[in-house]
């Protein structure tokens, strides 16, 4: 069998991954790009090539640009993969995947991995319940199919896709019983200092506060300082209430659908499986790849852009990946390092404009330390069902990382693979012992990085 | 059978519609809805129980991401409900705990086996 092979392949069909197939290829490179979804756009322009509302003012122009990226990678000679899960890359970027229950393998000379952000899980009382919905969840439901969620409708949490999501449904027409923010009451003040750097991205700062303007006047229920949450069931098990305290107050809203949202995380389950370097993002409370100024890991050959190098949004992955893909083209001789230099200035001038508010943003909406270290009857692993309460007696016993949890209570080990609960057993095994995250590591993330039948695997020995 | 409020539909451009089965029931949906996104079109909450409690789950990151989603899509178990794109005729089942290793094939099953199986998978669950 003869492996098809590429100059570039790149995993990802987001801004980053599009913005980079489109530019490789008109340097000459030729380019293959695998994507998981049906459709391309990643998950910030998802169902961008057909989008399912009527009414694009319900969505708003940034939703929309995405279908400039969309034409551009059309019109450029990219070999693209839809519904294509990877599931290994060999040392050598062979590159193995399954589509449509068929696996396959590429091969590579430089790789991309632009696998974008996921939420940050959102752990408190009753999380699971179903009702409970991240807000990511709500807007790829507005995107991809029309569908609004069931009222009463409830929103918490903090982060500007809390308040965009806010802002979508609204005028879409969906009653919101109210919006209750969870970031900490001495926040504002904290990140006040990173305020002048956010100024550079004058117009993102002023879209944030156009959001909270618009909630206000159209009369959404806005809470402040709301805390401990917790989530209740019906008799059916259903969600019917929420619970938070606003300081000493205990309250109660009637809901049957509650969007949650603590802000995005890298997703990091490919460049943690090729054992990539990782550090810890103090700021932003998550794990990133260790990368040089043009996205290239510690493994040579392979590089990371967009939100999966770390959270700096749609735009500045469009930068990032237009950045990588040059740079590739010239270590591939398809371009001089001087003519990269001049092709690169006004991207690498816009990027670090996009990057300049992250500070800011990142100060403000660091989640409140009851998400990040869970009362103790919290789940925090969903699929295994192992609570906070119960990782930390582990440390007691003497568990020191992730791993060790692991094999003590199967955290981590079900169908998510720890996607949603390895920041959490991290951060409450570090605060126990009283150490740094990065002392106490992030779970080993083994391939197949997707569930893959043995008829998957079996295909590749033919 | 379907029993919480269904998520309601915007005016949307226009595509063609798909019916696929959602317990045995009929549901029109968009064609580009996901498995996911019909079972909450359709109000089928929980979509599955999990395999240590048996407790009640539904979608809940619809990216891939959560696995929350689990569903026995034309008789086959534990598919990721987000990552499927609805068919014409597709039968979309809750997905009961662990899946069953004893399976038939889904060639051999008819919406009526569908259902008998699903009853069989929810007694030996106890």
């Amino acid at each position: 069998m003869n492996t098809p092979e590429y100059d570039l392949v790149i995993i990802g069909a987001g801004p980053a991954g599009m913005s980079a197939a489109t530019t490789a290829s008109s340097h000459g490179l030729k380019v293959a790009i695998l994507d998981e979804q049906a459709a391309p756009g990643g998950q910030i322009y998802r169902s961008i090539s057909s989008p399912a509302i009527a009414n694009e003012s319900i969505l708003g122009a940034d939703y929309y640009h995405g279908r400039t990226l969309l034409s551009a990678m059309r019109y450029a000679k990219v070999d693209y993969f839809p519904s294509s899960s990877v599931w290994t890359v060999s040392p050598e970027l062979l590159i193995s995947f399954s589509k449509a229950g068929k696996s396959s393998q590429i091969k590579a000379k430089k790789l991309l991995i632009a696998t974008g952000a996921q939420e940050r899980p959102v752990p408190f009382l009753g999380w699971t319940l179903p009702g409970v919905m991240s807000c990511g969840a709500a807007q790829i439901l507005l995107k991809s199919s029309g569908l609004i969620p069931s009222g009463p409708l409830v929103l918490a949490g903090s982060g500007p896709l809390l308040l965009l999501i806010a802002a979508q449904l609204n005028r879409a027409g969906v009653e919101i019983e109210a919006i209750l923010d969870t970031t900490p009451k001495g926040r504002y003040l904290k990140s006040l200092r990173h305020l002048p750097a956010a100024l550079r991205n004058l117009p993102l700062l002023l879209k944030g506060v156009g959001l909270l303007i618009e909630l206000k006047r159209a009369g959404v229920r806005y809470i402040n300082n709301a805390a401990q949450l917790k989530a209740l069931p019906d008799d059916t098990g259903l969600l019917t209430k929420l619970q938070f305290k606003t300081g000493e107050a205990t309250d109660t809203f009637n809901c049957k659908t509650l969007l949650v949202h603590q802000g995005v995380v890298p997703n990091v389950q490919l460049t943690r499986a090729l054992q990539l370097e990782h550090q810890w993002d103090e700021l932003q409370q998550c794990w990133k790849p260790t990368l040089d100024s043009w996205g290239e890991s510690s493994q040579a050959g392979i590089f990371v852009a967009g939100d999966s190098s770390g959270i700096a949004g749609a735009r500045a992955a469009e930068y990032m990946g237009e950045l990588t893909a040059r740079r590739i083209a010239q270590l591939l001789d398809k371009l001089s390092q001087e003519t990269l230099l001049l092709k690169t200035a006004k991207t690498g001038r816009l990027l670090q404009q996009q990057q300049a508010i992250r500070p800011f943003l990142d100060a403000l909406y660091q989640p409140a330390d009851e998400f990040l270290k869970p009362s103790d009857e919290t789940l925090v692993c969903r699929c295994e069902e192992v609570t906070a309460g119960q990782i930390r007696s582990m440390v007691a016993q003497g568990c020191t990382g992730p791993n060790q949890t692991k094999a003590f209570s199967r955290a981590g080990m079900g169908p998510c693979q720890g996607r949603l609960c390895g920041l959490t057993v991290a951060q409450i095994i570090a605060n126990e012992r009283q150490v740094t995250v990065s002392e106490v590591g992030y779970y080993q993330i083994r391939t197949p990085i997707k569930p893959l039948t043995i008829g998957e695997l079996a295909d590749l020995a033919e | 059978m379907p029993n919480a409020l269904p998520f309601k539909r915007l005016p949307t451009n226009k595509a063609e519609w798909v019916t696929v089965y959602i317990e045995g029931q009929p549901v029109k949906v968009r064609q580009g809805d996901s498995a996911a996104a019909a079972v909450l079109a359709a109000g089928l909450q929980p979509s599955r129980t999990t395999v240590v409690s048996g407790s009640g789950r539904a979608p809940y990151c619809l990216m891939g991401v959560c696995f929350e989603c689990l569903l026995q899509i034309d008789g086959v178990e534990n598919v990721q409900g987000c990552m499927t794109p609805a068919r014409e005729g597709m039968q979309i089942m809750s997905q009961k705990q662990a899946r069953q290793l004893n399976n038939s094939k889904p060639s051999d099953l008819k919406p009526t086996d569908l259902k008998n199986s699903h009853i069989k998978n929810e007694d030996t669950a106890v």
